[in-house]
């Protein structure tokens, strides 16, 4: 039982320190990495672009059901004018960068778990490595440079989009005053709560994309599994672990930011 | 029985030396003290059954893999982990051919060419790409340089390969199983290939294969690797005339086979050791 836990603690720093040298390392390869620009429009465009419609039709839907269920719960005290300062601050400091983390590890950080596991498989990270390039400033950088760009653009659009859609539900399927929303909008978004939505953004971006892309390069080191199914297993694992470290970075950095 | 090796070719000075390469996964011991020498200049053929750690002593070779002991001295300096300028040195100087290409998909023909000049070099692109281009002509490719591998044949991807190996212009190139998986015609150009182009860029070259005929064809020294040790190094004329029990099961498989498939049609019992 003692070993067993020992060997487990052992097991849990190790992989922590492994994936600590791992994202270091990719991103002090960036430094003089040739056609780095080119590499990260690519990336914007596959974690940005590609992912914007989910972004946009998720983040409208949470907004209808928080017009939606906030304005009956409102109702029930009389303060439906508030509607809006509910929607938009749940949206701007929780949900927003919650949600479109969430969203864009399941569609984008999916992706590159399994692209880089194949890359693995077929060697061609073994290739780069041949070559005498970096693997990790080749495939890995470009991907957190663009995570740090795409996820706080995608979170705004996210966060914009969910408050008009609280703006639908409250004042068109239901009897409150536009004007009166998006008052209480303007009034209750304040910079720091954008800031913070900011923060989260760029911490969850590379913080995702990173486990992603540290499970997706050790595919190879899975030992129950090889070839398809170490790939299956990595960008499953990759999911499990981004979303958990996406609701646990959250909790610390709000802890962190109320306390201030 | 392990058969000394005889001394290298006196054409060329040694250029890469190995000695007691040992590597063990677990509790299989793959490779166990193998030694090869390999002048410069030359074509050096590793042959050995499937499985017994060709490919891994290729990796060993080219530092994809860390063996477990031995020495390996490239052009006189000794290559490990702890001296990161002579691996650098060896990997600038050398390139690796992939029994599976290792060609990246999303690149075109000519950004796959283009590659390793790009990632580990300060050429400018002008000229880059001039290279790649001169490199896609020699291998009879540049009408396909805007092509993705996917869309390419076999043989023309085994070429693209070369070619992304070569515009480097390494002084050694490592081949792993180059002709796994083609059809006689097309494994008889990739050796073609392989001695042409050796021929005009003349790097040094190791090959792995199984290809008996061919490897003795084309190369100037012949290394038989068996139980993880070398069991025969030599010129090809010494591999012929090899009285050694494994040189000779593997030199004269194809007649072997004739005499067992006639064996067989006769109605004889095979003996259970000649059973896979």
């Amino acid at each position: 039982m003692l070993q067993t836990l020992g060997r487990t603690s052992l097991a849990v720093v190790g992989e922590l320190g492994d994936f600590a040298l791992f994202a270091g390392q990719s991103f002090s390869s960036a430094v003089g990495s040739r056609k780095l620009g080119r590499r990260i429009v690519r990336a914007l465009y596959e974690q940005g672009v590609r992912c914007l419609p989910v972004i946009l039709i998720v983040g409208l839907f949470t907004g209808l059901v928080l017009g939606l269920q906030g304005y009956y719960v409102l109702n029930r005290y009389g303060s439906t004018s508030v509607l809006g300062e509910l929607v938009a601050l749940t949206l701007v400091r929780e949900l927003g960068p919650v949600l479109a983390a969430l969203m864009l590890v399941g569609q984008a950080g999916s992706a590159l778990a399994a692209e880089l596991g194949i890359q693995r498989n077929s060697e061609q990270i073994a290739a780069l490595e041949t070559m005498g390039a970096s693997p990790h400033a080749y495939l890995v950088a470009p991907r957190l440079i663009a995570a740090a760009l795409s996820f706080p653009i995608q979170t705004a659009f996210f966060s914009l989009v969910g408050i008009w859609g609280g703006f639908l539900s409250g004042s068109l399927l239901l009897p409150l005053s536009g004007g009166v929303y998006w008052s209480s909008v303007h009034l209750a978004v304040r910079s720091p709560d954008v800031r913070e939505c900011f923060l989260k953004a760029v911490v969850f971006g590379l913080l995702t994309t990173a486990i992603c892309a540290h499970n997706g390069y050790n595919t190879h080191r899975r030992s129950r599994a090889t070839g398809a199914r170490a790939v299956s297993a990595s960008t499953t694992r990759a999911v499990v672990l981004s979303s958990i470290a996406v609701l646990a970075a959250d909790y610390l950095i709000t802890s962190l930011l109320v306390g201030t | 029985m392990t058969v000394p090796a005889s001394a290298p070719a006196a054409s060329g000075e040694l250029f890469l030396a190995v000695r007691g390469i040992a590597k063990r996964f677990g509790e299989n011991a793959v490779l166990a003290g193998v030694d090869l020498v390999v002048p410069r200049g030359s074509v050096v053929t590793v042959l050995g059954k499937s499985g017994t750690g060709k490919s891994v002593f290729l990796k060993c070779l080219a530092g994809i893999v860390t063996p477990d002991a031995g020495e390996i001295r490239f052009d006189g300096r000794a290559l490990d982990t702890g001296n990161a300028v002579a691996s650098a040195e060896f990997r600038r100087r050398c390139s690796y051919l992939f029994q599976s290409n290792a060609l990246f998909d999303s690149l075109t023909a000519l950004e796959n060419v283009a590659l390793p000049l790009e990632q580990t070099t300060q050429v400018p692109n002008a000229e880059i790409r001039a290279r790649c281009l001169e490199a896609l002509r020699q291998l009879e490719l540049d009408r396909h340089r805007d092509v993705y591998p996917g869309q390419l044949s076999g043989g023309m991807q085994k070429r693209l390969a070369l070619a992304r190996a070569i515009v480097t212009r390494p002084e050694l190139v490592l081949f792993d199983e180059p002709t796994a998986g083609l059809d006689p015609l097309r494994r008889n150009s990739v050796f073609e290939m392989i001695a042409k182009y050796q021929r005009q860029f003349g790097f040094t070259a190791v090959l792995v294969t199984h290809d008996v005929p061919e490897a003795l064809a084309v190369s100037d020294r012949i290394a038989l690797l068996d139980s993880g040790r070398m069991r025969f190094q030599g010129t090809p004329a010494e591999f012929a005339a090899s009285a050694d029990v494994a040189v000779h099961a593997f030199r004269d498989s194809a007649s072997a086979l004739r005499d067992t498939i006639a064996a067989v049609r006769r109605g004889e019992a095979l003996p259970s050791e000649d059973l896979p």
